[in-house]
């Protein structure tokens, strides 16, 4: 019992490393995606055959893996980044759909839709909480970063942002980038924890989940989407039986819609919880007390 | 052969047509992609299926039925779900999600309320064959395709000669400035998205006739009908049928000469190389944001 609950921590901390690269783009940086399953698509296949076929080592391939991703997500977002409008979007969908299809089809390669076995095992719950405390500490340190707080800029308002001389598409790209490198990381670890990869794992509906959890969370807030994932991850886990999964779609949408319809800023808003900010309140009660009693 | 199957892509690109119109009609009116489109298509299906099922074999019947309902659906979704937003002068993404969001739960609905089987009509158009030039052309595809081209050319019309039609076009270069010109933008707004849904019914019916009807239908077919509106360019109405065209004859020659797994492959090709080449597609109108 124990054993599967581990399981079901450590698939949560896996996806969690994706929903984190989400949290850098759609809420940080205000871009859209609805393909962003295809990045850890890219990365879970690339170091599964890498791993598998050619015998390099775990971590490499997890390299790989991130490198490929990025590659793909910088290629597709260069042109289309730079664009007004719809552009960005339309390209998600189509890089999202085409990775999986591709994948489908080249039954020689990767198994096809019947999938791919035998990925050599690596992915334990340790190494997952430490990558993703890592992750968390580089991104956190990176939105407060000179680049990162660009990236909010960009969000807020792109014109008054590009007036005062931020450089809009490369922020944007710096974000996209980010984010497929995370998702290429994630998809890696699902890989070789997993052991077993079908193209099925990442349709669109995927790709929507991990935009849906991050808005949840906050559109401005890590903390925002490490609670949203931590709580809607293991959900389906937990929620195993009848049409409950498709009603649990339901919920999302209709919870979607009626955040963005009343509290566009989602869960969190753009507050985040840290150690300091903890200490920040405590020192806050502690001098309240003091205040009191010295009255 | 070679006709056949044009005529067959011809078939298919005019129901891509009539989606993608709705996509280009709101995308130059209010500069963002409806991702609810999709439902009203899967809810014409089933709202066609169910009428022929339940009410009256006829199956020009049924899609007058369809057109109603996904028409009042479309606008049903712009007042309980965009409106707000549109009001509010909300940010882009706010309004994608929005549409992500209702297209998930309704998605899901559909999958609750009829499950996920496919459902033929109990009364179809004739399944004859007929022989037009030596080809041996399917009856079903030469009716999807008037009714199509019908319904396509009374939009033009209604968009070129008509009142509204003109205030349409007007607001899709400016809604600020249609507003202060006196033109009421919300009743102009929910008469795109009834042209829009009662299009995509229309699409929806027709599809059931050709493939039956499911819950992914509506999904995955507007999926091609958003890449005609790119192809064609994003908010042109005629780029969006060129697009819709050269996609569905595009697919029917390559499921018909190369392989049908290569169907899909080929149009999400055809789009990312799109973006790739020529952004803006065919006949695109760049719709930069203004100061």
């Amino acid at each position: 019992m124990l054993e599967y609950w581990l399981g079901v921590a450590t698939l949560t901390g896996i996806y969690m490393i994706a929903v984190l690269g989400m949290s850098i783009l759609t809420g940080f940086t205000g871009l859209f995606s609805v393909g962003h399953a295809g990045f850890m698509a890219i990365g879970a296949y690339t170091s599964a055959l890498l791993t598998k076929t050619y015998g390099i080592p775990i971590v490499f391939g997890i390299i790989f893996a991130m490198a490929a991703a990025l590659l793909v997500g910088l290629l597709i977002g260069y042109p289309t980044l730079k664009l007004k409008g719809d552009y960005f979007v339309i390209a998600t969908l189509g890089i999202g759909q085409a990775t999986k299809l591709i994948i489908e089809n080249l039954t020689d390669i990767t198994g096809g839709a019947r999938g791919l076995t035998g990925i050599p095992e690596g992915s334990s719950f340790l190494t997952v909480l430490i990558i993703v405390l890592v992750v968390i500490w580089i991104l956190s340190n990176f939105l407060r970063s000179k680049q990162g707080r660009n990236c909010v800029a960009v969000r807020e308002d792109e014109l008054a942002a590009a007036s005062i001389g931020t450089k809009v598409a490369s922020y944007k790209l710096l974000a996209m980038g980010i984010s497929c490198a995370l998702c290429g990381l994630s998809g890696a670890l699902l890989a070789h924890y997993m052991q077993y990869l079908s193209p099925s794992m990442f349709s669109i509906v995927k790709s929507d989940e991990l935009v849906m959890t991050v808005i949840l969370g906050g559109t401005g807030s890590l903390t925002g989407s490490v609670i949203a994932s931590l709580v809607l991850i293991p959900l389906p886990e937990v929620l195993r039986f009848g049409a409950i999964q498709e009603w649990r779609m339901v919920f999302y949408g209709l919870l979607v819609v009626l955040v963005i319809i009343f509290k566009p800023s989602g869960l969190m808003g753009n507050k985040e919880i840290s150690i300091a900010g903890i200490r920040q309140i405590f020192k806050n009660i502690g001098l309240k007390l003091k205040h009191e009693k010295a009255k | 052969m070679f006709f056949q199957q044009v005529i067959n892509g011809l078939s298919v690109g005019g129901i891509y047509a009539l989606m993608a119109v709705g996509y280009s009609l709101i995308y130059s009116l209010l500069n963002f992609t409806n991702f609810a489109h999709s439902i009203t298509v899967t809810i014409g299906a089933f709202a066609t299926f169910y009428f022929l099922a339940e009410v009256f074999q006829n199956i020009y019947a049924g899609i007058l039925f369809a057109i109603v309902v996904a028409g009042i659906l479309a606008m049903l979704i712009q007042i309980l779900g965009y409106s707000v937003l549109l009001k509010k002068n909300a940010q882009r993404i706010y309004l994608l999600i929005t549409g992500l969001g209702i297209s998930t739960m309704c998605d899901n609905l559909v999958i609750i309320a009829f499950t996920s089987r496919f459902r033929v009509y109990p009364a179809n158009f004739s399944t004859k064959a007929i022989n037009v030039f030596g080809a041996t052309v399917g009856t079903i595809d030469l009716i999807i395709l008037a009714v199509s081209a019908v319904a396509l050319i009374i939009v033009q019309l209604f968009i070129k000669k008509s009142r509204a039609g003109l205030a349409i076009r007007g607001a899709s270069f400016s809604l600020e400035t249609a507003s202060i010109m006196g033109i009421n933008t919300q009743k102009l707004i929910l008469i795109v998205f009834l042209i829009a849904g009662a299009l995509a019914g229309l699409a929806g019916a027709l599809l059931g006739a050709k493939y039956t009807a499911y819950p992914a239908l509506g999904s995955n077919m507007a999926n091609k009908a958003f890449i005609s509106s790119v192809v064609g360019g994003l908010g042109s109405i005629t780029g969006a049928v060129i697009g819709a065209l050269i996609l569905g004859i595009g697919e029917v020659l390559i499921s018909g000469y190369v392989s049908s797994a290569m169907r899909d492959i080929f149009s999400y090709t055809l789009l990312v190389i799109i973006l790739f080449v020529k952004p803006s597609g065919l006949m695109g109108v760049d719709t930069g944001e203004r100061a």
